[in-house]
């Protein structure tokens, strides 16, 4: 699917993201499994609340790292792929 | 006095991570008969179950160590009258909770009190995918009935719901019904399951192993259904596990011995998969062992760490990283030696024994009536001196 930078995005229900200590990562816990999530990737769904845009989870990320440039094209491919895997939905 | 481990100072050069996965088998008691359980053949001798206050402690150390994932099992965990407690503390601990069961036992209270509690995911078991063959394979009247009233209810309390199907040559015909059943209950995943042959399932497998016919049939029917589901935008995941039986390479069993896995069975008894209590192995016990020395000190966790076990064909093989020399429990039951190669591999010397379990599959005329059904009774037959 393709998501509008209009969207808002939730986790899908069931799905927890965390940070895990020993693993020193964020992690996505669903049913019976975990995915380990590189630095991007958790800074990413760390920021996904089910109440801010796309559009303001760039702008967000485009804050807290100055250094990284434009951010809109990789959040939204991650986010895309986030969505296609139903780790998160339109909410 | 201690003796010298000769396992651990062998190991200790490997880097051995942290112990994700957590299954907590709370009880072997079940109101279920399932001829393909994966509980042990004898199981009926383990009566002493760990107190609440031994799971808290187990689930504290597990956590500590890295757990994330922490799985409710049994038997039927729904029997513990304790559930309620060990889920809310297993949750405030931080761990993703998952309470697998028959759905026997469980009522809409409870369901609601366990979210309550802060429960994330139910599975529940199926036999089949009508009331008739149901109740026949799982040994109980209304077990049916009420699995469809659990789903229901489990999904209207908001929680995500995987929906197991153990496959065998009794049901596989079902393939498409159980996978429309699935929809229609809103599952999100869906396991199909092809049986394994260990403990009871063993001694019924050539009642159980579906023929390569009917494995062909209904993975054809596996892959129209999952790309139907694709095409309508479905998040409902079917995952369909295929008998190793059928397979030339084995399977890299539990991702490696000692590797993610730590199952702790009623008694306390820490074992590396909830099978390999069958093996001639000491395994130690959570009740005077800490689980960070079970998992990192043991002679049992580190017995197959590694590859310096290894005999040959596995030790020179190149894809000995890939699968480890498969499953050592399906090595001792076949090859009468855990030290073999899985004889699923067909570099195996004993790989003619499965060989002949695929042709029987052809044959069998063994009926649902003819099984051995898993109850305290039949389990008695299997230590009885």
């Amino acid at each position: 699917m393709d998501i509008s930078t209009d969207n808002v995005l939730r986790l899908r229900r069931g799905f927890r993201f965390q940070w895990e200590p020993a693993q020193q990562c964020h992690v996505l816990l669903y049913p019976e499994g975990m995915v380990k999530l590189n630095e991007s990737a958790g800074a990413i769904l760390g920021e996904v609340d089910g109440k801010r845009s796309v559009k303001d989870i760039v702008a967000a990320l485009e804050q807290t790292f100055p250094e990284a440039g434009a951010l809109a094209n990789d959040v939204c491919q991650f986010l895309e792929h986030a969505c296609n895997q139903h780790w998160l939905e339109v909410s | 006095m201690m003796s010298p481990n000769p396992a651990k100072k062998h190991n200790a050069h490997l880097n051995v991570g942290p112990p994700l996965w957590l299954l907590a088998e709370l009880t072997y008691r079940c109101p279920l008969q399932c001829p393909y359980c994966s509980n042990p053949l004898d199981f009926a001798q383990t009566e002493k179950e760990l107190t609440t206050d031994e799971w808290i402690r187990v689930l504290r150390q597990g956590r500590e160590m890295g757990a994330a994932q922490l799985g409710f099992s049994g038997g039927e965990p729904l029997v513990r009258t304790d559930l309620e407690e060990l889920i809310g503390e297993a949750r405030s601990l931080g761990y993703y909770t998952n309470l697998i069961t028959s759905g026997l036992g469980l009522t809409e209270a409870k369901v609601n009190a366990f979210a309550q509690a802060g429960l994330d995911h139910i599975q529940v078991s199926f036999q089949a995918s009508d009331p008739e063959l149901n109740n026949a394979i799982a040994g109980s009247r209304k077990a049916f009935d009420q699995k469809l009233k659990m789903a229901t209810a489990i999904k209207q309390a908001g929680y995500p719901m995987v929906l197991n199907f153990v496959i065998h040559r009794h049901n596989i015909h079902q393939m498409k019904d159980i996978m429309a059943l699935c929809k229609g209950l809103d599952a999100d995943f869906v396991e199909l399951a092809t049986c394994q042959y260990y403990g009871w399932a063993l001694e019924n497998r050539e009642g159980l192993m579906p023929s390569k016919a009917q494995l062909v049939k209904a993975e054809h029917e596996v892959n129209d259904y999952r790309a139907e589901l694709e095409a309508s935008g479905s998040a409902m995941k079917l995952i369909f596990v295929t008998p190793d039986y059928y397979e030339e390479r084995p399977k890299a069993c539990m991702n490696g011995w000692g590797s993610l896995f730590l199952t702790v069975a009623p008694d306390g008894t820490a074992l590396p998969c909830h099978s390999a209590r069958l093996l001639p192995i000491d395994f130690p016990n959570v009740k005077d062992t800490a689980l960070k020395s079970v998992w990192y000190d043991s002679p049992g966790f580190n017995h197959y760490r590694g590859d310096a076990w290894m005999p040959e064909p596995c030790r020179s093989c190149d894809e000995k990283g890939k699968d480890f020399g498969g499953c050592r429990c399906q090595a001792y039951l076949l090859t009468g030696s855990a030290d073999n190669a899985d004889p699923v591999c067909s570099k195996s010397s004993y790989h003619d024994r499965i060989l002949a379990a695929r042709k029987s599959a052809d044959h069998s005329a063994i009926g649902i009536a003819d099984l051995v059904y898993r109850n305290s009774d039949n389990s008695r037959l299997f230590f009885k001196s």
